[in-house]
């Protein structure tokens, strides 16, 4: 449906985006895992045909979508895929509802401009969707303000949004991250539920491992602007090759065994303009040998899945 | 759904959501019924005034204020208060016109400057900004010129003196919005430019605009009278304030309610229009948005 390959971006002469490839086919889901700064956000973007506004560019790879190149289309033709054909849910939930429109008109635009629907049958599809994304009393949300709504709220009118011109491909970008936990479940699993029930192809931006355990098919953990390992989520997380990734496994919480600690992982992503050389991620890698600081290493497959990383043949039997 | 139509609406959501408010104050009543009540008397003139403001009676020249001319009668014998509430009719109409035609030039130019940025920008922001630097005298002057004097070099005068103050206003609240998350939801979901600004953009913006509006009305009122009193305004006989100030400065001891009753006609007016726009500010709380215009 989706398949990413081989993605490079650049704003001027930085290049925070290189080498970034994945695929996602209909009623599968793929999450794409890895801190703050590492490029999930600018992947999506780049999708989305974005990153003129942001002063980006496209340097290499494709971006193929049902059959074409995404990267060669017009804008005039990528406005008919945003919002008609590929869905993208944004980060924040709170400021992604214009303030003084009712929640029912800014639905309805969506279905009004890609289904050409009048407003009366654009208004009924609303108040559908609405319902099958279990927000009680759909007419009477259509007629209050964003600021009358809470976060969780808020982030389902935007999935509506996103689903209302029936889309193939949704991207969601770390939908819950400004929600709260238990309402960060619900809406994980209506993600889940929309994904099998629609047929969806369900890109998932993450930072949490946890969630990409629970609802992903594949995983593409992502460092410093590249793939560092991707594979099917049973073998990533049984077999974890890549230490970036172990250590991200790491880190998610278990058990109430209170003489468990919290980890993490020692450092920050490095910022594009000092993206250290050879492997990006030596500098903070409690395995790094001389040969990471100098080879950038290559991907090391295995069965589906691949890492990047110079000792991946031998990683997964020690554990970090 | 046409420009029009949004335009109504947006001032419609607008009126039920703020001017009410701004109603809420001891100020906002008696400046803002001050005001309701002055467009009324300018609206019902005719029926008001007590006699003809043009018609003159040489024999009752410079009469005091008394039965039956409250206010008094100007050099000509002319009832100063009917000449005072026709006078207005000119006033208020002159700037709000001037008001309108500068504000709607001016949302329009930098919306699309705000939106479009780039050498479009520039260019509009530069020859916006030269308007600004000429005094608003010199402008009217520049139209007396070309279409002599009356109330229609007044009103573009006035339109063109305000119209870089609406411009840098609306580029400013566009450029701060084109990067709120809710344009880029927008993006998202395959909106087209006039969409976004036209729809979600401008409705966001609108509303420091129009108190600016309002305010700019009591200085338009200022700047209108000004060019009154200098003959390039109004011409005899129709009644303007400013005008009517004119030629009181003659009989300045001899009669002076000729020239005080259209000076206390205009300091009023202009008080309770900036008073009711502080008002409005407080009301929409939109103080932080006017700064940086």
């Amino acid at each position: 449906m989706l398949s990413v390959r081989d993605l490079g971006v650049a704003f001027g002469a930085v290049e925070p985006l290189s080498g970034v490839s994945f695929s996602v086919d209909k009623g599968e889901t793929i999450g794409i895992v890895g801190e703050s700064g590492s490029g999930k956000s600018l992947t999506a973007m780049s999708v989305m045909g974005l990153l003129p506004l942001i002063g980006g560019r496209i340097t290499g790879g494709t971006i193929v979508f049902d059959g074409q190149d995404l990267t060669k289309l017009p804008e005039r033709a990528y406005r008919k895929l945003r919002g008609g054909k590929i869905g993208l849910i944004t980060q924040n939930p709170m400021t992604s509802l214009d303030p003084l429109k009712k929640i029912g008109p800014q639905v309805d635009d969506v279905a009004r401009l890609h289904l050409g629907m009048n407003a009366n049958e654009a208004r009924a599809r609303t108040e559908e969707i609405l319902g099958t994304l279990r927000i009680p009393e759909p007419a009477l949300i259509c007629d209050r303000y964003p600021h009358q709504m809470s976060g969780g709220m808020k982030q389902r009118i935007v999935i509506a949004m996103a689903l209302a011109a029936d889309p193939d491909v949704l991207i969601a970008d770390e939908p819950t991250t400004a929600l709260d936990v238990t309402v960060q479940a619900q809406i994980i699993r209506l993600l889940d539920d929309l994904v099998k029930q629609r047929d969806l192809a369900l890109v998932l931006i993450t930072h949490d491992m946890s969630v990409v355990a629970q609802t992903c098919d594949k995983v593409v953990v992502m460092y410093a602007g590249r793939a560092v390992e991707y594979g099917p989520v049973e073998a990533i997380f049984d077999r974890p090759r890549h230490p970036y990734t172990q250590a991200l496994i790491a880190c998610i919480p278990r058990g109430l065994d209170d003489t468990a600690r919290l980890t993490g992982i020692e450092g920050t992503v490095p910022t594009v303009i000092n993206y250290p050389k050879g492997c990006p991620f030596h500098p903070r890698c409690p395995r790094a040998e001389a040969i990471c600081a100098t080879d950038p290493p290559t991907f090391s497959v295995e069965g589906d899945s691949a890492a990047a990383c110079h000792f991946a043949e031998v990683a997964h039997a020690q554990p970090a | 759904m046409n420009v029009s139509q949004m335009a109504i609406r947006s001032l419609d959501a607008f009126a039920r959501m703020s001017i009410g408010r701004a109603f809420a104050s001891g100020i906002g009543i008696v400046a803002g019924g001050f005001l309701i009540l002055l467009v009324l008397v300018a609206i019902f003139a005719p029926w008001i005034a007590p006699f003809d403001y043009a018609a003159q009676n040489l024999l009752n020249a410079n009469a005091s204020p008394g039965w039956p001319h409250l206010l008094g009668t100007d050099e000509f014998g002319r009832d100063v208060l009917s000449r005072v509430i026709f006078g207005a009719r000119t006033s208020l109409s002159v700037s709000a016109t001037a008001i309108a035609i500068s504000m709607a030039a001016g949302m329009t130019l930098g919306a699309a400057a705000g939106y479009f940025g780039g050498v479009f920008e520039r260019a509009v922001m530069t020859v916006v900004d030269l308007t600004w630097s000429f005094p608003d005298i010199l402008i009217a002057l520049i139209f007396v010129a070309i279409i002599g004097p009356g109330l229609t070099s007044t009103t573009f005068a006035i339109a063109i003196a305000y119209l870089a103050q609406f411009t840098r206003l609306t580029r400013a609240q566009i450029v701060r919005l084109k990067r709120e998350t809710f344009i880029e939801a927008t993006i998202n979901l395959g909106a087209k430019p006039s969409h976004i600004l036209l729809r979600h953009l401008m409705p966001n913006a609108i509303a420091p605009v129009i108190v600016v509006g309002m305010l700019a009305i009591g200085d338009g009122i200022v700047l209108e009278a000004t060019l009154g009193f200098f003959g390039l305004g109004a011409q005899p006989p129709t009644p303007s304030w400013g005008a009517m100030m004119s030629s009181g400065t003659a009989q300045l001891f001899l009669s002076p309610w000729v020239i005080i009753f259209p000076g206390v006609a205009v300091a009023v007016t202009v008080i309770a229009v900036n008073l009711f726009g502080d008002e409005l500010i407080r009301a929409l709380d939109i103080r932080d948005r006017l700064r940086g215009a």
